[in-house]
């Protein structure tokens, strides 16, 4: 298979307000054609990132090339890049098909083409029957759209979405995750988009990054990210971990109450140091054969029904936090549990992944 | 009566009876004076007549009435201009500091609206300090002569009723999302396009509450054009003045005064009915917004 091509790179990029550094020498590959995330707490500097590759700030330091040409200095208006904004920054004045025209007004195209590509994204983005509405006439959902109609009709080299599910409630958010990925696909743009909610660029990412304090800390697929965590935030921020905490041996982790963790230890972690030994939830079976290499009895303290599966939160030795396990409802049905039961857990030592505390 | 007055309109009485008392009734008297004919020896002799309505319409007054609306008008599209600049600017400057810029654009009206334009008279003197600043610099000719013309009257207008401009300018900018103009300039537009194409159409209706004020207030001003303008008839405030003080006519300056008060009505309504289609607009969208 050839390598994608690289169609935005990143290179070394950092931004200071006065004494605060926003993004600290971040560089990164966005793929043509590619659904990418930056994904991070409040603070992380991915929204600042976001606005310098849409040119409303300038790095301090660094290259950004979109197709091998720096655009760090182009003003937002002369490049090829466009924004959906987290408030969508509608038009209040101007109607749905006034919104979405502005931007092909401000290219001069000819009448006619504005006219019909126009027709052509509200159809896309189903927004035919709002044409004439104004944007306070619109609902949350269908103002989402216009943003995002608005942005892709001018059929930009570069989307940029600023946690644009932000303002939606849990069950739109859903359907319009998969809405947007169709979207993507059907438009054939690349799309950047800045979330904090790590469920969202999961479901949505062909790749994503990590940012903490302004710093990039893994850039992988999403898959890559959830089974494979560069460090300790990573594995915390991203899912649900199990961690328990100890010293580094040489094949695990020794917990505070000398119960070891088999699991590979990571090169850099000299024996002795403190390190923290994690598992996903779902990894951890109850009942384990005998063979299982990590092991544990606790006592059920709570449980979740959730639908699809059972959510056990068990109590044990190995940690100061209960340890939450998922169980199938299937299994759960087999061998049924309750509060207060005594369980015993076990998981595979591939399953376990060791950090530095 | 079927209601018992709530409480809310209780504690609007007091304003109702100071407005009636000392608005409705005087307007009241004023406008019923106006259908009385003048004494030949001034007073009021108490027969009807519509002479005193039918002088207004009288070329000589007419043209008063056009010119003072011409001087207010002017006054207001320079007041405008400016009002809108200084409130962007003062909108444009960081959060903390535009509390401090508004105290300064208001601070005139903490001293006297008489005083303030006395001072007037000592820059435009044929001596004052404009002409001694000229001087200064070695200007050695004529000095100009600024007072008492209707540049005067404008300049004086114009910097009385600023700090009302900057005001109700100030108030739609600053409540402007600052993304609106970053979309604008996402979308390809220059920062005068994005000027005129959103952010000018959004604060229109400031800029309206501004004019007005300006127009209002300019057009039936008396102090100034009186102070500024020399003793000439320039503007109906100086001639209305001048019935009931000077001449003694009181049923033709009650005229005068109601033809006024109208054209002012006939303004205020028409910004009101221009501010109602657009918060009515808002209204009607309010209920309709899951379709």
């Amino acid at each position: 298979m050839s390598e994608p091509r690289t169609l935005l790179a990143i290179d070394k990029v950092s931004k200071n307000f006065g004494r605060v550094t926003a993004v600290d020498g971040i560089s990164l590959d966005i793929r043509e054609n590619e659904f990418f995330a930056l994904l991070g707490p409040s603070g992380c500097g991915k929204t600042t990132l976001l606005r310098m590759l849409a040119g409303f700030e300038t790095p301090s330091g660094g290259r950004i090339l979109l197709d091998g040409h720096d655009i760090a200095k182009t003003p937002p208006n002369k490049r090829p890049v466009n924004l959906m904004f987290q408030s969508y920054a509608l038009f209040p004045h101007m109607s749905v098909r006034a919104n979405v025209s502005y931007g092909l007004e401000m290219e001069r195209l000819p009448a006619p083409e504005i006219h019909s590509r126009v027709d052509a994204i509200l159809a896309t983005t189903e927004l035919v029957p709002f044409a004439d509405r104004k944007p306070e006439q619109l609902s949350g959902g269908q103002k989402q759209r216009v943003a995002l109609a608005r942005a892709l009709v001018k059929r930009p080299r570069l989307l940029l979405l600023d946690e644009p599910l932000g303002a939606l409630d849990k069950k739109l958010r859903g359907a319009m995750q998969l809405e947007l990925k169709r979207l993507q696909h059907e438009v054939g743009i690349t799309f950047v988009i800045v979330t904090h909610d790590q469920e969202e660029s999961l479901v949505m990412a062909d790749r994503m990054a990590v940012l903490k304090d302004g710093k990039l800390l893994q850039c992988d697929t999403p898959h890559a990210i959830y089974e494979h965590p560069a460090d300790r935030f990573v594995a915390d921020f991203i899912g649900v971990m199990n961690f328990v905490p100890g010293k580094a041996a040489t094949d695990g982790v020794v917990a505070a109450n000398g119960a070891r963790i088999s699991g590979k230890v990571p090169a850099t972690l000299s024996p002795g140091a403190s390190a923290v030994a994690s598992v996903r939830p779902e990894r951890i079976r109850l009942f384990p054969e005998a063979q299982t290499a990590n092991r544990t009895t606790g006592t059920v303290e709570a449980l979740a029904y959730q639908g699809l599966d059972l959510q056990l939160h068990v109590r044990t030795p190995l940690s100061p936090k209960p340890f939450l396990v998922r169980v199938t409802a299937d299994a759960a049905d087999r061998r049924p549990v309750a509060s207060g039961d005594q369980v015993e857990l076990g998981w595979d030592a591939a399953d376990v992944r060791v950090f530095a505390e | 009566m079927k209601h018992l007055p709530s409480r809310s309109s209780l504690l609007m009485a007091p304003a109702l009876v100071w407005l009636t008392a000392l608005m409705v009734v005087p307007c009241a008297l004023v406008l019923a004076l106006a259908f009385f004919r003048r004494g030949i020896y001034g007073g009021i002799e108490y027969t009807f007549t519509l002479e005193n309505f039918g002088l207004v319409f009288d070329p000589l007054y007419a043209g008063i009435f056009l010119n003072s609306a011409r001087i207010a008008g002017t006054a207001t599209l320079i007041a405008v201009v400016i009002g809108y600049a200084a409130a962007y600017a003062i909108s444009a400057a960081p959060r903390r500091l535009q509390p401090v810029f508004l105290f300064f654009a208001v601070l005139p009206f903490w001293s006297n609206y008489l005083i303030r334009t006395y001072a007037w008279i000592v820059l435009l003197n044929r001596e004052g300090l404009i002409t001694q600043l000229l001087r200064w610099f070695g200007y050695t000719g004529e000095p100009p002569s600024m007072l008492y013309t209707e540049g005067a009257v404008i300049a004086g207008l114009i910097y009385n009723y600023l700090p009302f401009v900057i005001l109700a300018c100030y108030a739609p900018l600053s409540r402007l999302n600052p993304e609106l103009a970053e979309a604008s300039r996402d979308l390809g537009a220059s920062a005068m396009t994005t000027f005129r194409r959103v952010i000018l159409p959004l604060t229109v209706p400031g800029i309206a509450a501004g004019a007005v004020f300006v127009f209002v207030l300019s057009i039936g001003n008396f102090v100034t054009p009186a102070l500024l303008g020399g003793g000439r008839f320039q503007m109906i405030g100086n001639l209305v003045y001048d019935q009931f003080l000077t001449a003694n006519d009181w049923p033709f300056g009650a005229a005068l005064a109601m033809a006024l008060i109208a054209i002012m009505l006939l303004v205020l309504m028409a910004q009101a009915l221009a501010a109602n289609r657009a918060s009515g607009h808002a209204a009607r969208a309010g209920g309709d917004t899951d379709g």
